[in-house]
């Protein structure tokens, strides 16, 4: 692939540490949602939290980018503090983990009142300043790329689940975010439109991009990640690279979590 | 003279009424009352208890006594305490006041209409709170609010009548003085009525045309 390709990262991946993510505990009332979870990230790194609903991956995943609070832990996002949980913390810090990041929702969230270019260009020319005109070129390099080049004046209900994800990732690449959050992308699509939408993020990994993704589709795990992080009731049970978790997991709830998968009728 | 000649010689007068009198006074204390309602509607939804407090006690008081009575407390209670007030901003103080503590309510469940992922994924790209709401929560909830405060327009038209019981000159306060000349009063006042209804036709009508505009990022 070509370096000018509008889906590069804008620095290329070297391999050291993007984010760490130390003791990470969050309760929602009585309900221990995380118990002192560890995470590493490092730049080109494909991260797939894979696990039961409730055992609290879009929570490790929100709590990245500060959409939740954790109530104790730290992220040391890479050219930025090291966020202590501990302590309220201020405002400037939470912006700086938001600024570093940008994050694909399960339910697109695109801005109904917004053509598809609007929406793509929205983040760069209001929050980063970015010369409309130039927005506009960048954003259209993108969608082209992902071949909504055509729907760049459409309203988000004129697309189909599969296409408005896909504006949904180009919105988040617009932003030239050093990691890329997703948060299952693919679960709220009819199955026909899976295939479309995990095709763009498998290029963005082989591209270089950083990112962790939340996700049940183990095929896209198996060939995209470079570690898998098993989760349940809080806690990350088992992590390793796809082949040996998906071949051989070590530990009994890991196993049967992917033969419920795998084998749903037996 | 005929009942049909009083009809037609008093028409253009009672229009003018409305025109230099109803409309002024339903636009300026509408603009002025929206302010006053996306502000209380702000408010009402602060995390802060005083804040919130004092934007309920507001509504709560609008809803909870007549716009007559306010209007009267306005123009000839407050001269009492020596704040006297002519008869004009009076009406426009105590309609704004009114849209205000109406309007909040409509505001407040339009913003809340809106799903909490539109203002996460403000924040995702980077937005403030305030540039959140300015730019993906409020264009959403402007649409969801056109019904009911369009509804809260017509009816503030026709409450400007009661203008006319302080002494501002208004569509209805002409009808009331060619009908104690002329001694015709079913004629002038169901005149009067056929041009307030004719007047919210008009109303209605631009309403359906804004609601068409603002629905077309809307599937159907």
């Amino acid at each position: 692939m070509s370096p000018t390709d509008p889906l590069a990262p804008a620095a290329a991946p070297d391999d050291s540490v993007l984010l760490a993510a130390r003791g990470i505990r969050k309760s929602f009332g009585d309900n221990e949602v995380l118990r002192s979870i560890d995470l590493e990230v490092r730049r080109g790194e494909v991260v797939v939290l894979i696990g039961p609903s409730g055992s609290g991956k879009t929570t490790v995943l929100r709590s990245l980018n500060g959409l939740e609070t954790p109530d104790a832990g730290t992220i040391d996002f890479a050219g930025g503090p090291v966020v202590d949980f501990a302590a309220p913390v201020p405002k400037a810090q939470r912006f700086a983990l938001r600024d570093r990041s940008a994050m694909v929702f399960q339910q697109h969230n695109l801005f109904p009142h917004m053509t598809v270019i609007e929406n793509v260009i929205e983040g760069p020319v209001r929050v980063q300043r970015v010369p409309k005109a130039q927005a506009v070129a960048e954003a259209s390099a993108l969608l082209d790329r992902v071949g909504l080049a055509e729907k760049r004046d459409a309203y988000p209900f004129e697309l189909s689940g599969g296409q408005q994800q896909r504006v949904g990732i180009v919105r988040a690449l617009a932003l030239k975010p050093q990691l890329l959050l997703f948060d299952e992308p693919t679960s709220a699509l009819d199955p026909e439109l899976v295939g479309e939408v995990l095709q763009v993020i498998k290029e963005l990994a082989d591209e270089g991009w950083t990112m962790v993704v939340v996700t049940h589709e183990l095929s896209f795990a198996r060939q995209a990640a470079d570690e898998v992080l098993f989760m349940d009731g809080g806690v990350v049970v088992e992590r390793g690279e796809p082949g040996t978790i998906f071949t051989k997991p070590t530990h009994e709830r890991t196993r049967r979590f992917l033969d419920r998968i795998l084998r749903p009728l037996d | 003279m005929s009942g049909w000649q009083l009809f037609l010689d008093s028409f253009w007068p009672i229009v003018w009424g409305g025109v230099s009198g109803t409309i002024p006074l339903a636009l300026a204390s509408f603009a002025i009352g929206l302010v006053l309602a996306l502000g209380t509607a702000l408010m009402r939804l602060s995390k802060n208890r005083v804040v919130s407090g004092i934007a309920r006690f507001y509504i709560s008081v609008i809803r909870g006594t007549p716009l007559l009575v306010q209007l009267f407390v306005i123009f000839y209670g407050l001269p009492s305490v020596g704040l006297v007030i002519d008869p004009w901003p009076s009406a426009i103080i105590a309609f704004s006041l009114n849209v205000g503590g109406y309007g909040a309510e409509v505001i407040r469940a339009a913003i809340l209409s809106v799903p909490k992922g539109q203002w996460e994924a403000g924040y995702t790209i980077g937005m403030s709170h305030a540039t959140t709401l300015r730019r993906v929560i409020l264009p959403q909830a402007a649409r969801v609010s056109v019904p009911p405060l369009s509804n809260t327009f017509i009816s503030l038209v026709k409450d400007t009548s009661l203008a006319s019981l302080i002494l501002v000159t208004e569509l209805f306060r002409v009808s009331q003085e060619i009908a104690a000349f002329s001694q015709e009063f079913m004629l002038l006042y169901l005149e009067a009525a056929l041009i307030y209804w004719l007047f919210c036709l008009v109303l209605s009508s631009g309403q359906g045309v804004l609601e068409k505009r603002l629905d077309r990022y809307v599937a159907h």
